[in-house]
């Protein structure tokens, strides 16, 4: 029982992915497998900040200069995956901003957004 | 200067690309030029870095002068500088081949985009080129990452340039999956990082021979090998390729195809070999089997679903995923002669895949027509081009004396050294089958006359009027699969240094 309260982060994250999964695949609207996409990409960014806390920690700013007593790491949380993550939130959304615009494109040619009409349309 | 060359290669498209953008709110009209510039500069860097590997080994940079591991690393060896070179030769050539493919008047890309998007399309060129020579130098998974998604999304852009209303679907259907990929690849990345603590390849691979017994590190190879699977498009993750290169724009094709799934084949062999060693993937888990038996698949079934299109590009998109299964095939070998084909097939694949394409957007540039069938008495009209095309599909189907064979002589000779003989008849099966599709072409485009052509709507000129195509079209696929002959004569040339690449992967 500990198993799954101690570490319910990672419990929401792997749901939060399978979500996201799940809409990029059963749902037709186009518009709603984007959002899929972004719900399992947020999922991730989840996951990292989830290793990065550690317990009793605080923010990683250093707030005396050198030469005061030594930075001791467990006083402070992780921030590497903190800055990985805002590289990831970019990438996440450039990709986001791409496919809206495939989108605009699919529904000026198309005239729907519904993925099997447009399939029917490619008949 | 010289010391700073390995970021030169990545970053001088990269800030080319800014500038060309920028050029754009002026009134000159110099975009192809300066990506031309642009990717001639990369390839004089990359074969410069390729002459020092070879002279002194491998040697590292590191970005900001942080050392690694806490910094990021860009490390050049044999197989860095194999790739680097392979790349960037195909990203020049396909850039001179833009001048009349894309700004020509009789341009199909141009009449989607117009004038004002070959801009646009220069730009993300530029920023493809310099994911792609980022993922081949970088040492760092994290950066692999970054440089992947700026390849992706380039890539997922331009697919959406083609001229067939159906590509903006197909583009879509990449951006999906694709983005799907590059997510699996991002966990596993971050498996590793709450194991070990470090992003560096090089650190991984002393630090993960601790946890070979731990299930996340299994998950995190799991997720690795499934993520650069989608982007690599083996076998049953196949699905967005035939669309994407299909209809993306005749140059796309030649550098998604060429260039691009042959990058995420070399970051898979760099996770695989470089920061989980030898000793992991081949003692721990039983992948040479499953591997031999994925890229059995791959290999009959690429190649079995060419055979079926009608479409000139379809069929050549097909094509590249049954040799995907090539490479996959030299990893499941095992041993030096085995990987060396596989490294050989990267550069072997890349010039001859692309030489293809480049060949096939000439056609469709004069004739507009896509159909196979309509492809008749061809070979009088376009001489050079169909010259061309012949030549690279000798060297897809492995006749003696172009590269292709090269690869698959090493790939029979290292299956039967490592004992694995029912390999053999896969390997002959699959070179087989692409006789029988290039051949179809083939015979199609020579030894048929055009009497009989259907003529369909008005969009197709006479077939009086084609006439070959300007020699922009038709030199840079001839030199590129010239190449392919002068290095299967040569071979000792790159088989030189694939030999040296493998032993080091193998051994390190």
């Amino acid at each position: 029982m500990e198993y799954i309260i101690s570490k319910y982060n990672y419990w929401v994250y792997i749901m939060l992915m399978m979500i996201g999964f799940y809409a990029m695949m059963g749902k037709r609207n186009l518009v709603k497998k984007i959002v899929g996409l972004n719900i399992f990409q947020t999922s991730i960014i989840l996951y990292f900040i989830s290793i990065a806390a550690k317990k009793g920690a605080s923010i990683p700013i250093v707030f005396h200069g050198h030469g005061h007593e030594p930075v001791r790491a467990f006083h402070y949380v992780n921030p590497l995956p903190h800055v990985l993550m805002l590289t990831a939130i970019v990438v996440m959304v450039s990709t986001f901003g791409v496919a809206l615009a495939f989108i605009i494109r699919i529904y000026r040619t198309y005239g729907t957004l519904e993925e099997d009409e447009i399939l029917a349309q490619e008949e | 200067m010289t010391e700073h060359l390995s970021i030169l290669v990545v970053i001088t498209p990269l800030f080319i690309s800014f500038f060309v953008f920028l050029l754009s709110l002026t009134k000159y009209r110099y975009e192809w030029h300066f990506t031309v510039i642009a990717t001639c500069l990369s390839f004089l860097i990359a074969l410069s870095l390729l002459f020092r590997v070879l002279q002194t080994g491998p040697f590292s940079y590191r970005l900001g002068g942080w050392a690694p591991p806490w910094g990021i690393e860009y490390r050049v060896d044999y197989l860095s500088g194999l790739m680097l070179v392979t790349v960037a030769l195909v990203v020049f050539i396909t850039s001179v081949y833009a001048g009349k493919s894309i700004r020509g008047s009789g341009s199909l890309t141009r009449e989607i985009i117009g004038e004002e998007g070959e801009v646009s399309f220069f730009t993300l060129y530029l920023l493809l080129a310099a994911g792609l020579f980022g993922i081949i130098m970088t040492a760092d998974l994290f950066n692999l990452y970054v440089f992947l998604e700026i390849t992706s999304l380039s890539a997922y852009a331009l697919v959406g340039t083609g001229y067939k209303k159906r590509a903006i679907v197909a583009g879509f259907n990449y951006l999906i999956l694709g983005s799907i990929g590059a997510c699996l690849y991002l966990l596993s990345v971050g498996y590793l990082y709450i194991m070990t603590g470090t992003l560096n390849m090089a650190d991984l691979a002393q630090k993960l021979p601790l946890f070979y017994d731990s299930r996340l590190i299994l998950v995190a190879f799991a997720l690795l090998m499934a993520g650069l699977s989608i982007k690599m498009a083996l076998f049953p993750l196949h699905a967005w390729l035939p669309d994407a290169h299909g209809l993306a724009p005749s140059i796309i094709s030649s550098i998604l195809s060429g260039c691009v799934i042959e990058v995420a084949a070399y970051a898979m062999l760099r996770a695989m070999f470089t920061v989980y060693t030898p000793a992991f993937i081949f003692e721990v888990l039983p992948l040479k089997e499953v591997l031999s038996i994925a890229a059995a698949v791959a290999m009959i079934g690429g190649s079995t679903i060419a055979l079926a299109q009608k479409d000139i590009k379809r069929m050549l998109a097909c094509s590249s995923v049954g040799q995907m299964g090539y490479i996959v095939l030299g990893i499941a070998i095992a041993n030096q002669t085995g990987l060396t084909g596989s490294l050989m097939h990267f550069f072997s694949h890349a010039v001859i895949k692309a030489s293809l394409f480049l060949a096939v957007g000439a056609i469709i540039y004069q004739t507009r027509i896509y159909d196979i069938t309509r492809l008749r008495g061809l070979g009088k009209k376009m001489p050079v081009t169909m010259t061309t095309f012949t030549i690279g599909a000798l060297g897809m189907i492995g006749i003696p004396l172009t590269t292709g064979f090269v690869t698959e002589w090493k790939l029979a000779i290292g299956a039967l050294e490592a004992g694995r003989w029912p390999l053999v008849p896969v390997i002959l099966l699959s070179a087989m089958l692409n006789a029988v599709y290039f051949g179809r072409v083939l015979e199609i485009v020579w030894f048929k006359k055009d009497d009989d052509q259907p003529h369909g709507s008005g969009e197709t000129p006479e077939p009086a009027a084609v006439t070959e195509a300007h020699p922009l079209l038709t030199i840079p696929p001839l030199i590129l699969v010239s190449l392919s002959i002068v290095f299967g004569i040569a071979a000792f040339v790159p088989l030189s240094i694939a030999k040296k690449a493998a032993s080091m992967l193998l051994g390190g």
